[in-house]
């Protein structure tokens, strides 16, 4: 299910803009993808995101694969309950298994980025 | 399955894809200078010829009968179940497999190797090994800057030259910048790394600091302050460490360290000439996806049975491409089965004679020369199995004694130029009260 509030990247990554900050994750398609997660390395509080550069790592038992920022920032928070639960990135991907808080840099970015149905088109092949 | 090289017309369909005209031309980037201008090589000989000629060139070597050389490097007892073990058809390979979880063997002898290096250094995980102590140094390095996400590397001048030097190389890539901290190396100065240096160099800006136990001068290092002195910036402490002294030394992960290094020739591999050594690397369970090289894990199989894996690859060059922690992608397996086989042949009892014997002869042998008058102590602080003695006119007397068979250890002026007139010297369980003697003998005779 691809919640309708959010923003996303062609990278697979989510944003919820709420005032001046956007909270980020990976989307349910992307877990999916990578299958059980078992480790995520996450930015540091007070890090600069630069939009579609990386900024952390998830590592699956399939595979590594970069988190790329879908917006501009400065981390402000980070989801510490995924250093010791990274399969909440599987269980709950829009919800408990969000990444980080980021104040938006460009609060117009996100605009840029794909709604819910450009996101569902993308994967769909 | 026949071997089939490429055929002229095979090259020739090769170099034009790659748009050359000869082969040559792919080493045009090669300056003409330092290329090879022919390959002549001499005609073939039959094996008694080949035979003959290298016991001819092996009669050149020159075998010390007497050696205080250590260094690094140490000259210790081998027993003969290590060779017993190593030279095993089952076991004769340098590498990990490349099919490893059918190599059962060779994976649970990797694990017990880490097992002993963890029991060893007081380390939650220790790698399956690496090339030699000084690339190990330098991969730990490299690790705590990843760790930390900070580009500086502290170093003490009573590192290993040699080490330190490997540490420049493999910082030089990646843009670190590496700050020497200096030891105290004045007359009569302690021979150690001062907490106040380490403490004056270090800021937050550091991702860690590198000391040696004992320190290259054989000295004891005031580690736990080190350590604390790193701690208190953020900063992880490297303890780079001889294995031997680990029986009576405090283990590193007693004293704060969180990434050890360390050569492990000591163990049970003979001295040759440089190599094959091999490398050691422990740290704390926390930073292992940090960890450089290969690791074996214990698991169980579907019927419940133990088993062995190459674990937590995802760090690795194959899968990670260029983000891995390391291009090391191998480790000195058989040299790492060397130490297993030596560790557990001689025991945490055996190891403590090792290291108690080299100990009381180096005391013997800086007693014995300093009571002949031929030396005195360069520093004051407490030592190891290696010590550094002021000899008058070291580099001269060195190069008679060596003509005569005899290596009186190390002149240091070429690698510390205020340490002239100054020899290090290790002694080991091998050093005989004999040898001291003949040290003394050939000493007094250049007086």
């Amino acid at each position: 299910m691809m919640p309708d509030d959010l923003r996303y990247s062609r990278e697979h990554e989510w944003v919820r803009v709420e005032g001046p900050i956007a909270t980020i994750g990976i989307t349910g398609f992307a877990a999916d993808e990578l299958g059980d997660i078992v480790y995520v390395e996450l930015p540091e509080v007070g890090s600069q995101l630069k939009q579609f550069a990386g900024f952390g790592v998830v590592e699956s038992v399939k595979a590594v694969s970069d988190l790329y920022a879908p917006i501009s920032g400065t981390v402000t928070e980070v989801n510490d309950a995924l250093r010791s639960g990274p399969e909440l990135l599987n269980t709950d991907p829009f919800g408990a298994g969000w990444i980080a808080r980021v104040e938006l840099a460009d609060p117009t970015e996100p605009e840029g980025l794909l709604d819910a149905a450009a996101y569902a088109e993308l994967t769909a092949g | 399955m026949a071997y089939s090289p490429h055929t002229p017309a095979d090259r020739e369909r090769m170099l034009a894809a790659v748009g050359v005209t000869s082969v040559d031309d792919l080493f045009a980037d090669i300056p003409a200078g330092v290329r090879a201008s022919s390959f002549s090589v001499p005609p073939p000989l039959s094996e008694q010829e080949v035979r003959a000629e290298l016991s001819r060139l092996a009669g050149r070597n020159r075998i010390a009968e007497v050696s205080f050389l250590g260094a690094g490097a140490y000259r210790h007892l081998v027993p003969s179940v290590v060779g017993e073990v190593i030279g095993r058809s089952e076991f004769s390979t340098a590498y990990t497999p490349y099919q490893p979880e059918v190599s059962q063997g060779t994976l649970q002898s990797i694990y017990e190797f880490q097992s002993l290096i963890c029991e060893l250094t007081g380390m939650e995980v220790a790698t399956a090994s690496h090339y030699d102590g000084a690339t190990a140094t330098a991969e730990a390095a490299l690790m705590a800057c990843r760790l930390t996400r900070r580009h500086r590397v502290a170093v003490s001048t009573a590192v290993n030259p040699q080490v330190r030097r490997v540490l420049a190389t493999y910082c030089s890539g990646p843009g670190i910048e590496v700050v020497e901290v200096p030891a105290d190396l004045a007359v009569g100065g302690s021979g150690l790394t001062p907490v106040e240096a380490a403490e004056r160099v270090l800021d937050d800006g550091f991702a860690c600091l590198v000391a040696q136990q004992p320190n290259f001068f054989g000295g004891i290092e005031p580690m736990g302050e080190l350590a604390d002195a790193s701690h208190a910036v953020g900063a992880q402490f490297v303890a780079v460490v001889e294995p031997t002294s680990l029986a009576l030394l405090a283990a590193p992960g007693t004293y704060g360290a969180d990434i050890v290094a360390a050569e492990g020739q000591p163990l049970g591999i003979p001295l040759s000439f440089g190599g094959p050594y091999v490398g050691l690397m422990a740290a704390r369970m926390e930073s292992v996806r940090q960890m450089p090289g290969r690791l074996v894990g214990a698991t169980r199989d579907a019927q419940g049975r133990r088993g062995y894996v190459l674990t937590l690859q995802a760090r690795e060059q194959h899968i990670r491409r260029e983000k891995a922690a390391s291009n090391i992608c191998t480790n000195q397996a058989l040299c790492a089965l060397a130490a297993t086989a030596y560790l557990t042949s001689v025991g945490p009892a055996g190891l403590a004679e090792v290291a108690d014997l080299s100990i009381t002869q180096a005391r013997h042998l800086a007693t014995a020369l300093e009571t002949a008058g031929l030396a005195e102590r360069r520093f004051s602080g407490p030592y190891f199995a290696e010590v550094a003695l002021r000899v008058p006119d070291a580099v001269r007397r060195h190069a008679a004694l060596a003509a005569g068979g005899t290596v009186a250890g190390l002149p240091l002026e070429s690698e510390y130029p205020e340490l002239h007139d100054t020899l290090l010297l290790a002694a080991t369980e091998l050093t005989t009260d004999a040898d001291i003697a003949a040290l003394v003998a050939a000493l007094e005779g250049t007086r």
